[in-house]
C-alpha cells in the first residue's frame, strides 16, 4: 500500500515535470495568449494651425454603431433602418456578416455616423438591444483649403503593418502632406488595455487590475508656416486654372503659401465616403487633383532662369554689368538657317546691357552670356558642369530635402548628359544654348523656383523651404535654420536685382502692367514653351526690394505668357500679404474670374 | 495529521479564492461568493470536528452498523427527496445550501467495514465472509451509481485494498489488475486482436505445461482452460460493455486518454484545457492570482474537480509538486498511525480512509494531468464544496479520535 502511494506520487510528479518544465510548447508568453485581449485606446491626433494660430485641422468625433448579434432582440426593424438611412436588405446583410464573425463579440454595424445622426440615435438607441455607439475621432478641416499641404490620413494597409509593428489593423496613419511628414508628432502614443477574457472570449474585466495598462498620450499640435489667408487667396486666384503657387519668406525659408490647382476639398478624405472619394480623385487623370503641382510639377522655367544665366556669367567674369550687345530680333548662334533664337525684346539694335536685358527679357543677351560662360572652359563638358554647379547651388536640379512629403528633382543638365546625347563628343556650347533662357533640358518645380527667388532676394543664400514653424515640445530641425550659400558672390546680385526691379518700374518693363503703387516689387516674367499646348505663364517675384518679406513663384499651365496670368497673380499675392488689402480691384476680378478651361479642353481633343 | 489537515484546508481555500475571484466583488466576507461560502463551510467544520472528538472512541465501533444503515437510508431517500444538480440526484437541498450524503457515506462505510472485519470470527479467506464484506460495499455503491454518480461509487473499489490488508487473498487484487489491464488493452487494440493474441499466448502456456509440467497439466488443465475462457469472455464483454452499457461521454473520456480521439474543443475540451493550464504554469508558476487562464475561467469546474489546475498554473511545478508530496506524506502518515493501532477496528478504519483518500488523490490529479479518464470526484480538502469538505473532515477526524484512544484497551 505504502509502495503504491509513493509510486503514484512519483508518477504524478514525473508527469508534472514533463508538462510544466520540459514541454515548453505550452508556455506561451504571458501577454500573448488566448486569455488576454489587448485593446488599444487611440489618442487624439494633434491639431494643425497656420502661422497666425488659425486652426487648419481639427478633430471631429465620429460615431460607429456597433452590434453584438447575440444580444439583438426582436425589434422594430423598419424604424431602425429609417433612422440609419439604410434599406432592410442592407440591415439583414450587415447583421449576417456580424454574426458570421462572432455572435458574442461586437462588430461594426455602421461606420462613421454623422454628428447629427448621432444626436437623434442616442435618444432612441436604447430601444434596440444589442446595438451601441462607439466614438472615434476623425479629422476635420475647418478652412476647406490647403488640401495638398495638409494631406490626409487613411487606414494602414498590410504592408505598413508588416514594416512597422507599432501599427495595427484599423489604425489611421498620415498618408500625404503634413499628416505624413509629421506623423510621429501628430499621432501621439496610444494607450493599451489588457482585458481578461473567459473561455467564450467574453471580456470579464481588466487584466491584473490594469497594472500593464497605459493611458493614451495625445498627439502634439503643429504650427505651420502657412498663412491661411494668403493660402486661401491664392487658391481663389487660381480657380479654373492649372498650376501652382509657392510663396516663401526669404529670411527664414518658411513657406507662406503653397497652392496647387486643381485641388480638392480635404473634408472629402474623411468619413464614410473617404475611399469612394479617394478613388474618384485618384482616377481623375485629366486634372489630377492629388498631384501637388507646387511640389511635383516640373516645368521648363523659362525667362526667370535668365537671372541664373546672368549671375553665373557675372561670377565667371565673362560679362560685366556694363558690357552690352546688340539684338536684332534674335540671336544667331550658327551658320545654318535653323541656328537662330528669336527674341522679342524689341530693342531695335540699340546696345543692350544687363539691366535692359533683364527688364526686356532679351534672349540674345543671355544666350550670349551663356555661350561665353561655357566657352571659357577648354571643353564644353567642363563648361556645362561648372555652369550646372552654379545653378544647383540655388537648390535646383535636386530634392530640397525639406519636410514635405513629396517632391521632384527637376533637372539641371551636366556635361555627361550631352555626351550621351551626342556620343561622338561633337557638341559645343551652342547645342545647349536653350538652357540659357530656361528651356532646353532645364526643368524646375514651382517650389524650386520660389526658393531660387528667395536666394536672389537674400543676395546669395537660402534656407531650406519648410512647412513646420513650431512643434510643441520639439525644436525645429537644425537644417531649416542653417543658411545655405550659393556659389555666386554677393556683389553680383545688386545689379541683377535692379534689373528685376525695373521689370516693374521701367516704363518698358515686361511686368509694368502688374506694378503695385507703393510696393517695391522685383520680379521676372516667364513664358515657357512646352510640348503640350500653349506656353506656360510663369512669374517670380519678391518684395520689398530691400529687406524682402516674400518671395513667390507662380506657374499657370498654358497661360500664354508671363504677364498675362502669373504676373498679376504673383503681385496680387504680394500685395495681399504685405498690405492686407487689394488696391487693384479690376485686375483682381479678372484673375478671380478668369478661366483657362477652354485651353485645357483643347488638349483633350 | 491535524497539521496536514489545516495546511490542506488553507491551501485549498486560497486556490478556490484564486479560481473564483473576479475584480468586481472583492470582499473577503461576502458570503454569496464561492470563496465566501467555502469559508463558511470551513468555519462550520470546526464544530463538526469538536463534535466528532467529543464522542467516545467506542461510540463509533458500537454504533457503526447503525450509522451505516442510516446513511444507506439517506442515500435511498435521495430518490424521493433529492435535488437534481448536473444530472445527478445526489443532493439534499436545505435552503440555499445543499448536502451530498454520498460524501458522508464513505465514512459510514469505512466504519461498517472496520466493524465487520474486526470481528474475531471474521475470516476473509472464506468465501462467505468475502461475500459479506463485498455486499457491505455494494449497497452504498449501487445506490450512488443509481443517482447516477459512478465516479463517487468508484471510490468504494478502494476498500479492496483494505480487505487485502486484512487477509483477503492477493488473488482478488491480481484478478482486478489483470481485468483492468485486459480492459485497457482491449480498448486500444480492439477485441479481435486481443482475443487472437491472447489465444496465441494461451496456447504457448498450454504447450509449456504439456511438455515440461505434464503432471501439473493433468492436475490443473481444467483450471487453466477455465481461466482462459473467462478472460476471453471478459475481453469479449469489454467490447460489449464499452459499446452498449457505457454512455457516449464515458467512451469519449476513455478514448481521449488513450489517444484515440483528438478533439480540442468538444469532448476533449476539459482535459485539453486542464493540461494546457497546468503546463502554462511552468517551473515557478505565474504567482498568486496571476494565472490568466484561471482568471479567464478557461477550465470548466475549476473550483471543484479541477482545482489542481489553479495550483498548477499559479504555483507551477514547484507548487504542485509540494502539494503532491504533502499528500503522499499525509497518506503515509495515516498508514503509519494505522499500523500502530492496537485495536483492530481502528486499524481497519485507518486503512479505509487511506484507501479513500488515495483513490480520490489518484483519480482526481490523474484526471487533471491527463493520465486517467475524466471521472468527476473532488480532491480532498482542496475542491470547493461543503459536503465534500465535511465528508473528508469527518472521515479524518473519526480516525484521529480513534487514534487518540489507542492506548486504551477495551
Amino acid at each position: 500500500m505504502s509502495f503504491l502511494i509513493i509510486f503514484i506520487g512519483v508518477v504524478f510528479i514525473a508527469r508534472l515535470f514533463y508538462l510544466q518544465v520540459l514541454n515548453n510548447s505550452f508556455n506561451t508568453p504571458t501577454l500573448n495568449n488566448s486569455a488576454v485581449k489587448v485593446m488599444y485606446d487611440y489618442p487624439e491626433r494633434g491639431y494643425i494651425f497656420d502661422r497666425n494660430g488659425v486652426l487648419l485641422v481639427a478633430n471631429q468625433l465620429s460615431y460607429d454603431i456597433m452590434v453584438i448579434p447575440r444580444e439583438v432582440k426582436p425589434m422594430d426593424t423598419v424604424a431602425f433602418c429609417t433612422l440609419l438611412k439604410i434599406t432592410k436588405e442592407e440591415f439583414i446583410e450587415k447583421i449576417e456578416k456580424a454574426s458570421r464573425y462572432s455572435t458574442r463579440i461586437p462588430s461594426t454595424f455602421l461606420q462613421q455616423v454623422s454628428k447629427d445622426d448621432y444626436a437623434s440615435l442616442q435618444e432612441i438607441l436604447y430601444k434596440f438591444k444589442g446595438f451601441y455607439i462607439q466614438k472615434r475621432s476623425l479629422r476635420e478641416y475647418p478652412k476647406n483649403s490647403a488640401a495638398n499641404v495638409l494631406g490626409y490620413i487613411s487606414e494602414v494597409n498590410e504592408t505598413m503593418i508588416n514594416n512597422n509593428p507599432k501599427y495595427h489593423l484599423g489604425e489611421l496613419i498620415g498618408t500625404a502632406g503634413v499628416e505624413k511628414t509629421y506623423e510621429e508628432v501628430l499621432r501621439g502614443t496610444k494607450g493599451v488595455k489588457f482585458i481578461q477574457r473567459d473561455r467564450f472570449n467574453k471580456e470579464i474585466g481588466s487584466f491584473k487590475n490594469g497594472i500593464y495598462d497605459t493611458l493614451p498620450i495625445s498627439g502634439n499640435d503643429i504650427t505651420l508656416t502657412i498663412d491661411a489667408v494668403l493660402q486661401q487667396y491664392g487658391e481663389a486666384l487660381m480657380t479654373n486654372k492649372r498650376g501652382g503657387i509657392v510663396a516663401i519668406e526669404p529670411s527664414t525659408g518658411e513657406i507662406l503659401a503653397m497652392v496647387s490647382m486643381p485641388t480638392y476639398d480635404p473634408n472629402l478624405m474623411v468619413g464614410r465616403d473617404r475611399s469612394k472619394n479617394f478613388t474618384k480623385l485618384y482616377l481623375d487623370t485629366i486634372s489630377k487633383p492629388l498631384l501637388d503641382r507646387g511640389l511635383q510639377a516640373q516645368y521648363p522655367p523659362g525667362s526667370p532662369f535668365k537671372v541664373i544665366s546672368a549671375l553665373v556669367a557675372l561670377q565667371e567674369n565673362v560679362i560685366t554689368t556694363g558690357s552690352s550687345i546688340q539684338c536684332f530680333g534674335g540671336y544667331k548662334y550658327g551658320s545654318g538657317n535653323g541656328s537662330f533664337m528669336r527674341c522679342h525684346c524689341e530693342t531695335g539694335g540699340s546696345p543692350v546691357a544687363l539691366n535692359v536685358a533683364i527688364y526686356r527679357s532679351c534672349n540674345s543677351y543671355f544666350a550670349n552670356a551663356y555661350r561665353k560662360t561655357i566657352d571659357k572652359f577648354p571643353t564644353p563638358t567642363e563648361g556645362v558642369n561648372v555652369w550646372g554647379k552654379h545653378a544647383e547651388s540655388f537648390g535646383l536640379g535636386n530634392y530640397l530635402d525639406n519636410d514635405l512629403s513629396v517632391g521632384q528633382k527637376g533637372n539641371i543638365p551636366n556635361g555627361n548628359l550631352y555626351n550621351k546625347i551626342y556620343p561622338n563628343g561633337r557638341w559645343r556650347s551652342t547645342a545647349t544654348i536653350s538652357n540659357s533662357i530656361g528651356q532646353g533640358e532645364v526643368l524646375t518645380t514651382p517650389i524650386q523656383l520660389a526658393n531660387m527667388t528667395a536666394a536672389i532676394a537674400n543676395e546669395g543664400f537660402y534656407y531650406i523651404p519648410h512647412i513646420a514653424k513650431k512643434i510643441k515640445g520639439k525644436p525645429l530641425d537644425k537644417k531649416f535654420t542653417t543658411p545655405i550659400y550659393t556659389t555666386i558672390d554677393k556683389k553680383h546680385f545688386k545689379p541683377v536685382i535692379e534689373g528685376l526691379f525695373d521689370v516693374f518700374e521701367n516704363p518698358r518693363g515686361t511686368a509694368r502692367g502688374s506694378r503695385v503703387e507703393g510696393l517695391e516689387i522685383s520680379g521676372k516674367t516667364g513664358t515657357s514653351e512646352n510640348p503640350h499646348g500653349q506656353d506656360h505663364s510663369i512669374f517670380i517675384a519678391f518684395a520689398p526690394k530691400d529687406n524682402p518679406k516674400i518671395a513667390i513663384a507662380v506657374f499657370v499651365e498654358n497661360g500664354y505668357w508671363g504677364s498675362r496670368w502669373a504676373g498679376p497673380i504673383a503681385t496680387l499675392m504680394i500685395e495681399k500679404y504685405l498690405t492686407g488689402e487689394i488696391g487693384r480691384p479690376l485686375i483682381e476680378e479678372r484673375m478671380l474670374k478668369g478661366s483657362i478651361q477652354e485651353e485645357y479642353d483643347k488638349q483633350l481633343k | 495529521m491535524v497539521l496536514f489537515y489545516f495546511i490542506f484546508i488553507f491551501l485549498g481555500w486560497i486556490n478556490i479564492y484564486a479560481a473564483t475571484i473576479s475584480e468586481n466583488d472583492f470582499d473577503l466576507l461576502n458570503f454569496s461568493t464561492e470563496y465566501g461560502k467555502q469559508l463558511i463551510w470551513i468555519g462550520f467544520s470546526i464544530p463538526i470536528i469538536l463534535l466528532i472528538l467529543m464522542f467516545e472512541a467506542k461510540f463509533y465501533e458500537k454504533y457503526a452498523a447503525i450509522i451505516y444503515v442510516s446513511f444507506l437510508a439517506l442515500l435511498a431517500g435521495l430518490f424521493v427527496l433529492g435535488k437534481n444538480i448536473n444530472g445527478s440526484t445526489s443532493w439534499y437541498a436545505i435552503g440555499s445550501f445543499s448536502l451530498q450524503p454520498s460524501e458522508f457515506a464513505k465514512a459510514a462505510t469505512g466504519l461498517a467495514i472496520a466493524k465487520l472485519v474486526s470481528d474475531k470470527l471474521f475470516n476473509l479467506k472464506k468465501l462467505s465472509t468475502q461475500v459479506q464484506a463485498l455486499l457491505l460495499l455494494f449497497f452504498p455503491a449501487i445506490l450512488i451509481i443509481l443517482q447516477p454518480d459512478p465516479g463517487s461509487a468508484l471510490v468504494y473499489a478502494a476498500f479492496i485494498f483494505v480487505l487485502y490488508r486484512e487477509g483477503l487473498p492477493f488473488y482478488y487484487i491480481t484478478v482486478g489488475f489483470i481485468a483492468l489491464f485486459l480492459f485497457v488493452i482491449t480498448l486500444i487494440l480492439g477485441y479481435e486482436v486481443t482475443l487472437i493474441s491472447s489465444l496465441v499466448l494461451f496456447i504457448c502456456i498450454l504447450l509449456y505445461f504439456i511438455f515440461y509440467r505434464p503432471r501439473a497439466f493433468r492436475k490443473g488443465w481444467i483450471k487453466i482452460i477455465g481461466i482462459y475462457l473467462m478472460s476471453a469472455m471478459f475481453i469479449f464483454s469489454v467490447d460489449l460493455v464499452f459499446n452498449q452499457v457505457f454512455k457516449q461521454h464515458h467512451r469519449d473520456r476513455f478514448n481521449i486518454i488513450l489517444g484515440k480521439t483528438v478533439d480540442m474543443k468538444g469532448v476533449g475540451y476539459n482535459t485539453n484545457q486542464s493540461v494546457t493550464t497546468i503546463a502554462s504554469g511552468g517551473f515557478f508558476g505565474k504567482g498568486f492570482l496571476e494565472g490568466e487562464r484561471t482568471q479567464g475561467n478557461f477550465v470548466p469546474e475549476q473550483k471543484t474537480d479541477y482545482i489542481f489546475t489553479t495550483i498548477g498554473e499559479e504555483w507551477g511545478f514547484v507548487g504542485s509538486t509540494i502539494v503532491i508530496l504533502l499528500f503522499v506524506a499525509f497518506l503515509l502518515r495515516i498508514i503509519n498511525r494505522a499500523e500502530q493501532q492496537k485495536a483492530k477496528f481502528s486499524r481497519i478504519y485507518g486503512y479505509s480512509i487511506v484507501a479513500i483518500f488515495f483513490m480520490h488523490f489518484v483519480i482526481n490529479i490523474g484526471m487533471v494531468i491527463g493520465l486517467v479518464p475524466t471521472i468527476g470526484i473532488p480532491l480532498p480538502f482542496f475542491s470547493y464544496g461543503g459536503s465534500a469538505l465535511w465528508g473528508f473532515t469527518v472521515l479524518l477526524f473519526i480516525f484521529i479520535r480513534l487514534d487518540a484512544n489507542k492506548t486504551y484497551e477495551w
